[in-house]
């Protein structure tokens, strides 16, 4: 075992994918000599050649529609959007394009391609460069949605992506690019579509992905310590398929529920995994489930993106607010619960 | 077919000025276009605020090195086209600017703390638009271009004789924006001037990745657009040049897009490695070519400036210098409860509930709970 980044995971997984495949493409601004902006292709071109990662000319909706031509003909491109709101110009291809040739075509156009997108704040970045984007794709039917927060995951479920025959878009919290593990790689971690418990408690569940996850686990420390809370926190890893049935195994267990996520609240994904909470646990529930998120503000200067970001207080207080008067009714069983 | 020699540029990018500082014979196309050596005066108003220019642009590298700002991109070595097409610009007449353009933005007279905001992180634009003329800086690329074709036709549809300058970067020339802006601006005959700063690189992508048109200059003529290349180093050709173009589309015969050939001196920015994707000698081969030394050189020996005045401007630039560090040394103000009041005029329910659990927060009654955690987490 040795300690490996995140952004390194990422690197071995573009290596070993364009390795095992000589369809596997990696494309993108600065991607070449530069190894993008994060480093994240380091080396790629220098080993594999500049057919394989490609510097493009500046533009993403090019890159984007570029890489449904060169899907339609069996190339499986994994494509770099340099940040979060630079992926906007693309939307069009991703969302009009990507998403849909398979259904319009009938199954005869897949799009086996991966879009990687750092997304999220936390490091200070100006404007444009910390946006909370996965609402917009997570709404979009015909694309799978991920997010790993961990550098095995971040390792294994790029190769999945890349594997797939379905068009990823693949969410990278910068935040997180720099975070270490002791690894062996290549590894293998749950499949797509599948969250994990990354920290077992009774007491209330607390329901996150990507950039928050460090936050939620910071949070469910300090609730032991100082509030007596047990606190179990959950990875999603995946937000498009999303798995239920973990989330829902475990809130039936605690009877809380909080859902933390970075974006901005409204309409977004934090609201979307409440009403599936609320739907399928509401017998279990001895509170209503709270959410916690970012403020509904375009990202904020740097000097002020604490204030917006879900911090642990912030968590702290919406988890005390789950002392509710009624115990919750244990005795329903989810059979009874879908009758 | 109609004669399109009228949008065509000069096959090489016009000069007046070699890098010597000798002037130059400029081709009968140039000259037909009247691109003619400006008056001694002007070209000391160009020297003096590109001296001042730089010297803000040192001083902002530098107090990125001490983690006063953010980021910065310098534009050290594209002084000519910060400067000149700004000091050329009429008082009604508005610019377009991006990320890397902040010399320009002092050369136009806007306070240099007040241009550094952005970068420095205390809010997303420091200065007022509508006071100064000029656009936020533009971060998401050739999105501007789009911006200043339709400011251009609203000037033009107030009865106003003013244009909009856009300024962009080579790579940008690569995303739709900047071609949708070209072909608004032709068609609605928007009175703008695209500047093109091709400073070779975008990031790490050199040009020949970028394009293979022979110049970017050529990219207007697709769209009836009057096309031009100049001297980016040059300053009197690049002051020459811009005047003409602002002369055309201030005469109502649409906008022009020029192509100025120069170079980043610096790295993109100070959180980029330029050494993965340019070599020292290519660099130093520019180093040859500065704007400020060619400019100085050609006064100099024509006896329109001195020693004397030479030290009175760098003291000039010295003391805009020790006065932005003063300032940008002491802790900007940031009010967090700012946040909501600009996202709508009124704030929604939902914002006015939140400006309320931040101020709760601010104060320290939601927290007391768990205080220790307070200090860690708030920062
Ligand atoms: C739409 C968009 N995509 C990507 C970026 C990231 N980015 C910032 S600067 C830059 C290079 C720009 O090069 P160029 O247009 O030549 O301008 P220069 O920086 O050289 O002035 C890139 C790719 C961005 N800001 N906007």
């Amino acid at each position: 075992m040795s300690p490996t980044t995140y952004a390194k995971a990422l690197n071995a997984a573009l290596r070993d994918a364009l390795t095992e495949d000589p369809d596997v493409l990696v494309m993108g601004e600065d991607v070449g000599a530069l190894g993008g902006v994060f480093r994240i292709t380091d080396g790629l071109t220098r080993d594999f050649g500049e057919d394989r990662c490609v510097d493009t000319p500046l533009a993403e909706a090019g890159i984007a529609g570029f890489a449904v031509g060169l899907a339609m003909q069996g190339f499986r491109p994994v494509v770099e959007m340099q940040f979060d709101a630079f992926g906007y110009p693309a939307f069009e291809q991703v969302t009009s394009h990507i998403a849909k040739m398979r259904n319009r075509t009938r199954g005869a156009l897949p799009m086996p391609l991966v879009i990687r997108i750092p997304y999220a704040g936390g490091i200070g970045g100006v404007e444009h460069h910390c946006d909370s984007s996965e609402g917009y794709y997570v709404h979009t039917p015909g694309l799978h949605v991920v997010t790993p927060a961990t550098p095995a995951d971040a390792y294994s479920l790029l190769r999945e992506s890349i594997a797939s025959d379905d068009p990823v878009v693949f969410m990278e919290p910068k935040s997180q690019y720099y975070t270490k593990a002791d690894l062996e790689l290549p590894t293998s971690t749950e499949p797509i579509g599948q969250a994990a418990v990354r920290r077992e408690g009774s007491d209330v569940t607390l329901v996150t992905y990507g950039p928050q996850l460090a936050t939620a686990l910071k949070a469910a420390e300090v609730a032991a310590a100082e509030e007596d809370w047990d606190v179990e926190v959950i990875d999603l890893r995946t937000l498009v398929p999303f798995d239920d049935a973990t989330v829902e195994a475990s809130v039936r267990r605690t009877g809380r529920a909080v859902v933390l996520a970075e974006a901005q609240g409204f309409a977004g994904m934090g609201a979307e995994i409440a009403a599936r909470v609320q739907e399928r646990c509401f017998h279990s529930l001895a509170a209503p489930v709270l959410r916690v998120s970012g403020l509904d503000i375009p990202y904020p200067p740097p000097k002020l993106e604490h204030t917006h970001l879900p911090g642990v207080d912030r968590i702290l207080d919406t988890i005390a607010r789950l002392q509710w008067d009624d115990e919750p009714d244990h005795t329903h069983t989810p059979a009874e619960v879908s009758a | 077919m109609s004669d399109i020699t009228h949008l065509l540029p000069c096959p090489e990018p016009v000069q007046l000025i070699a890098a010597d500082g000798t002037a130059v014979e400029t081709s009968e196309q140039a000259r037909e276009r009247g691109y003619a050596m400006p008056e001694a005066e002007d070209l000391l108003a160009v020297w003096r605020a590109m001296v001042i220019g730089r010297r803000f642009d040192a001083q902002a590298t530098a107090l990125t090195k001490q983690g006063r700002l953010a980021v910065y991109p310098s534009s050290r070595g594209q002084d000519a086209c910060q400067v000149a097409p700004v000091l050329a610009l009429g008082e009604q007449d508005w610019l377009f600017p991006t990320y890397r353009d902040s010399m320009a933005l002092v050369t136009h007279g806007i306070d240099p703390v007040e241009v550094l905001t952005l970068l420095r992180g205390d809010w997303h634009c420091g200065y007022d638009p509508q006071a100064t003329r000029t656009a936020p800086q533009c971060t998401p690329l050739a999105t501007q271009a789009v911006h200043a074709a339709g400011a251009a036709h609203g000037l033009a549809r107030r009865g106003t004789d003013a244009l909009a300058l856009c300024l962009i970067g080579d790579g940008a020339t690569s995303e739709g924006d900047f071609h949708e802006g070209l072909n608004f601006a032709a068609v609605f005959e928007a009175p703008t001037v695209f500047l093109v700063q091709n400073n070779k690189y975008a990031i790490s992508v050199p040009l020949a990745k970028q394009t293979k048109a022979p110049a970017l200059a050529y990219k207007g003529v697709g769209y009836g657009v009057r096309s031009e290349q100049v001297d980016g180093n040059d300053p009197a050709a690049v002051l020459a040049v811009m005047r003409a173009a602002y002369a055309h589309a201030r005469a109502g015969h649409g906008p022009v897009l020029v192509e100025a050939h120069t170079y980043r001196m610096e790295a993109h920015t100070n959180a980029d490695d330029a050494t993965r994707y340019r070599t020292k000698d290519e660099v130093d081969g520019w180093t040859g070519q500065d704007p400020i030394v060619r400019l100085q050189a050609y006064l100099v020996e024509q006896g329109h400036l001195d020693d004397a005045r030479i030290e009175e401007v760098r003291a000039e630039a010295e003391e805009l210098a020790a006065d932005l560090r003063t300032r940008m040394n002491a802790e900007p103000t940031v009010e967090p409860l700012e946040l909501f009041d600009h996202v709508y005029a009124e704030p929604t329910p939902q914002l006015r509930e939140q400006r309320e659990m931040v101020r709760t927060e601010l104060a320290g009654t939601a927290t007391a709970a768990h205080g220790s955690t307070q200090t860690e987490d708030a920062r």
